[in-house]
């Protein structure tokens, strides 16, 4: 048998890998896989070189997932079992949903989020969108030749808690390590700012299949900082394409159709919307399974005049994100467009009326949000060059809040925060003696609850008894860099404490996130077990490269006893990490973060100290 | 109310900085050193390091955004002030204000009121500027109160009074939110 190489020590053993990190937008209607190679982001294709993939799943009766162009042509010969435009019903329940009526699905009727059935038993949306993100993975790997090690997954920035939650939920089941979820027009921001050099006040509207976003940034000198951002998370080309369906029904005047003729009838109305695109007219002829003919021609004004309220949507966040930044229209230095729904020349009009300035359209409008999200995973991977180096300020669109007497909302982070960010509000009991309080947790800018998304519900218990309002319960609110949040409840008094991660009302809990994983994994034919724990051999080499990289530079922040604590846990580590112990691995990794803690807290010190003395020394040197 | 840790790393929000404990601050000065020490801060810097830098970086980044809206913002900068020298500003007990300050907010928020039921945009646009500049003279009255004059117990009073004027501003925006949808 072969010896095993050990390296020098303090020597990196894999100095310059180049880690494989991709950037994905999961969209409504087509969702893309990019990444940074030789410092380029590129658009991986599938093997007929087309880089789209339609958010399509076919669930076959015999057991088969087709997923994109393949699943794509069954949508009209089995659309019950076809799910197209996921995305809508990503943290919905079914009441949220418009138009459930011209749907073909089987819903599962009930509380919580929506869940379809299919010839492969009961989806709900995060397993939809899990088997759509395998696709993309499985061609990452295909074209990178080996096992990424993290993604970027793009979200409208207007995805509430939940959505966001699902998302990342999908990413887990699909075996991705996500190293951050990224706002859709923040992404294009970076592939627009990075490409052109900007800086300035940037608008990005992002109008895709079936969510709105404007975000308003501020470039300077590296910083993409988010201002302010708005939209609607259920209005997007889709909604355009069933303005023309009801017209069509309306002028033909046609009875309810079945499931499988409005499919071919919506199908058509994305092709006349497109087809307007570069032409006054279109005609539209359908033959329905009834045998009976449509044939209409519908002309730009007919289209512009049924979606001028759907283009109007538009324009309100628009509004109130410019207000919410302390802007003029004016004020803004260039609107980037994205999404494909922005090729509508009405679109582009609205835009150009109201910001006094025709749009940039320089960037493909359906790639530039993926490769945004690549150049964002290549530098979180640590991928980064010198030189290449910039900040993304981002912040959370909507209110975050607890439910107070009387049903009304107190906002603990207002929309509009940069994030990470922390907030505490101290809350009281409302009886004498009442030992448990019922925490409410919503999102949303309404003062009703009523009005706002309810993300959580959880309880404090054992306060003790004491008169009505003197008890001081503290709740800290923690949105992290990806958006999500958790909450923790304290007593003050009494020092009681409950912690959740919150964990959407129409999420899933860990425990069905680890059954749907075993059960993919018992169907698939890759082992579970070994790719496991090749990620933790992967992460122990990094977080040991992390380690020996820090005491290159800052060994002087420990004492003599600390270093030798330090030395101990990695050579553990470098002991157990070549080994199959996954848990051995686990808790030789715990051991060495947890010994290093301190260690981190004095170098991030050091760090701000050098920021800020380098201020003074340039002071001095004008 | 809201409370904030007065303290970070040892440190207060205008020394986290390094800028003088004062009202008065450069604010484009103030924007670039949030940028330098975010940039260093930013979990984004520190996402392929281990679980311990990675925490650090959250508590930094979460710190470094608290103390940097709390001085931005001339409101929650003079409460942070009052605060730090010990003086309670008691805006949930105390309600006093002079009568003729008191006159004045009743006419406006009555023009508001009018508008708003009007859906006249252009005259909330107009109250709007009016009331950012009557809160741009409390600014400066918090200025020469706190920074020159070192008298809390007055500041205070412009703190409260401020806070009435925000509500009013924020329910001129919802009124013009309305009035544009």
């Amino acid at each position: 048998m072969a010896l095993l190489q050990i390296a020098e020590p303090g020597e990196s053993t894999a100095p310059h890998e180049h880690r494989l990190a991709v950037g994905i937008d999961l969209g409504t209607t087509n969702s893309l896989v990019a990444t940074v190679r030789s410092g380029m982001a590129v658009v991986l294709n599938d093997e007929l070189g087309r880089s789209l993939l339609p958010s399509v799943v076919h669930y076959e009766a015999g057991g088969h997932v087709e997923v994109g162009y393949e699943a794509q042509a069954g949508q009209a010969v089995d659309p019950k079992n076809t799910v197209v435009s996921v995305k809508r019903f990503m943290g919905r329940g079914l009441k949220d949903i418009a138009h459930i009526e011209a749907m073909p699905y089987d819903f599962v009727e009930g509380e919580g989020q929506v869940r379809l059935r299919t010839a492969q038993g009961v989806k709900s949306p995060v397993e939809v969108s899990a088997d759509i993100l395998k696709a993309l993975r499985q061609r990452a790997e295909a074209a990178l030749g080996g096992q990424i090690t993290g993604a970027v997954i793009t979200v409208p920035a207007y995805f509430d808690d939940a959505q966001r939650q699902a998302t990342k939920d999908a990413a887990r089941l699909a075996g991705l390590n996500v190293l951050r979820l990224l706002n859709e027009p923040t992404a294009a921001a970076i592939a627009y700012g990075l490409d052109n050099a900007a800086e300035g006040i940037y608008a990005v509207y992002d109008l895709g299949g079936g969510t709105f976003d404007i975000s308003i940034l501020k470039l300077t000198k590296g910083v993409f900082q988010v201002l302010a951002t708005g939209g609607d998370s259920a209005l997007g080309g889709d909604d355009f394409d069933h303005r023309i369906f009801c017209w069509m029904i309306e002028e033909a005047k046609l009875a309810p159709v079945s499931p499988h003729d409005g499919r071919l009838l919506l199908t058509r109305a994305r092709e006349a919307k497109e087809y307007l695109t570069s032409h006054s007219a279109a005609p539209i002829t359908v033959k329905l399974g009834s045998g009976e003919y449509v044939d209409l021609k519908l002309t730009t004004e007919i289209f512009n005049d049924i979606t001028r309220t759907l283009v109007q949507k538009t324009l309100q966040p628009t509004r109130k994100a410019l207000r919410d930044a302390g802007l003029a229209p004016g004020e803004v230095k260039g609107v980037v467009m994205v999404g494909g729904a922005t090729r509508m020349p009405q679109i582009q009009h609205a835009v150009a009326a109201y910001f006094g300035q025709e749009p940039l359209n320089n960037l493909d409008p359906d790639k530039v949000v993926a490769l945004g999200a690549a150049t964002q995973a290549n530098l979180l991977a640590g991928n980064r060059v010198a030189g290449d180096d910039w900040l993304l300020l981002d912040v959370i669109p909507l209110s975050l809040g607890m439910e107070t007497m009387g049903g009304l909302t107190e906002k603990v982070i207002p929309r509009n925060s940069t994030i990470p960010i922390a907030r505490a509000q101290e809350f009281t009991t409302f009886k004498d003696g009442q030992t448990a309080m019922a925490l409410h947790v919503v999102q949303g800018e309404r003062e009703l609850v009523s009005d706002c998304r309810s993300l959580a519900r959880f309880e404090l218990r054992g306060i003790p008894p004491m008169v009505a309002g003197a008890a001081r319960i503290r709740v800290t609110f923690q949105v992290d860099a990806d958006g999500l949040l958790s909450v923790t409840a304290r007593e003050q008094t009494s020092g009681h404490e409950a912690k959740i991660e919150v964990k959407p009302s129409y999420g899933l809990t860990d425990d069905e996130i680890a059954a749907m994983l075993k059960d993919s994994y018992s169907h698939a034919s890759d082992d579970a077990f070994r790719r496991a724990l090749r990620e933790a051999q992967v992460e122990a080499q990094r977080l040991i490269e992390a380690v020996q990289s820090a005491l290159r530079e800052d060994a002087q922040l420990l004492s003599t006893l600390e270093r030798a604590h330090v030395d101990t846990c990695l050579a553990k580590l470098q002991a157990v990490m070549m080994g199959d112990d996954r848990r051995a691995i686990d808790v030789a990794m715990y051991a060495l973060s947890k010994g290093t803690a301190e260690f981190a807290a004095r170098r991030m010190n050091a760090s701000v100290q050098k920021a800020l003395s380098g201020k003074k020394l340039e002071e001095l040197g004008q | 109310m809201t409370s904030f840790d007065l303290s970070f790393a040892g440190k207060d929000h205008f020394a986290l900085f390094g800028v003088p404990r004062a009202f008065a601050v450069d604010g484009t000065e103030l924007e670039r050193l949030y940028r330098e020490v975010q940039a260093r801060v930013h979990p984004d810097k520190h996402a392929h390091l281990g679980d311990a830098e990675r925490r650090v970086a959250m508590q930094w980044a979460t710190q470094v955004n608290e103390a940097y809206q709390t001085l931005r913002d001339p409101l929650r900068r003079a409460r942070y002030l009052l605060q730090l020298a010990g003086h309670d500003p008691a805006i949930e007990t105390n309600t006093a204000m002079p009568a003729e300050f008191l006159m004045a907010q009743m006419e406006l928020r009555e023009a508001v009121a009018a508008a708003r039921a009007a859906a006249d945009a252009a005259h909330l646009d107009d109250l709007h500027g009016r009331l950012r500049q009557e809160m741009a003279a409390q600014h400066e009255a918090l200025r020469l109160t706190i920074d020159e004059r070192h008298d809390y117990a007055r500041a205070a009073e412009i703190v409260r009074q401020l806070m009435f004027q925000e509500k009013l501003m924020s329910d001129i925006d919802a009124a013009l939110e309305a009035a544009e949808a």
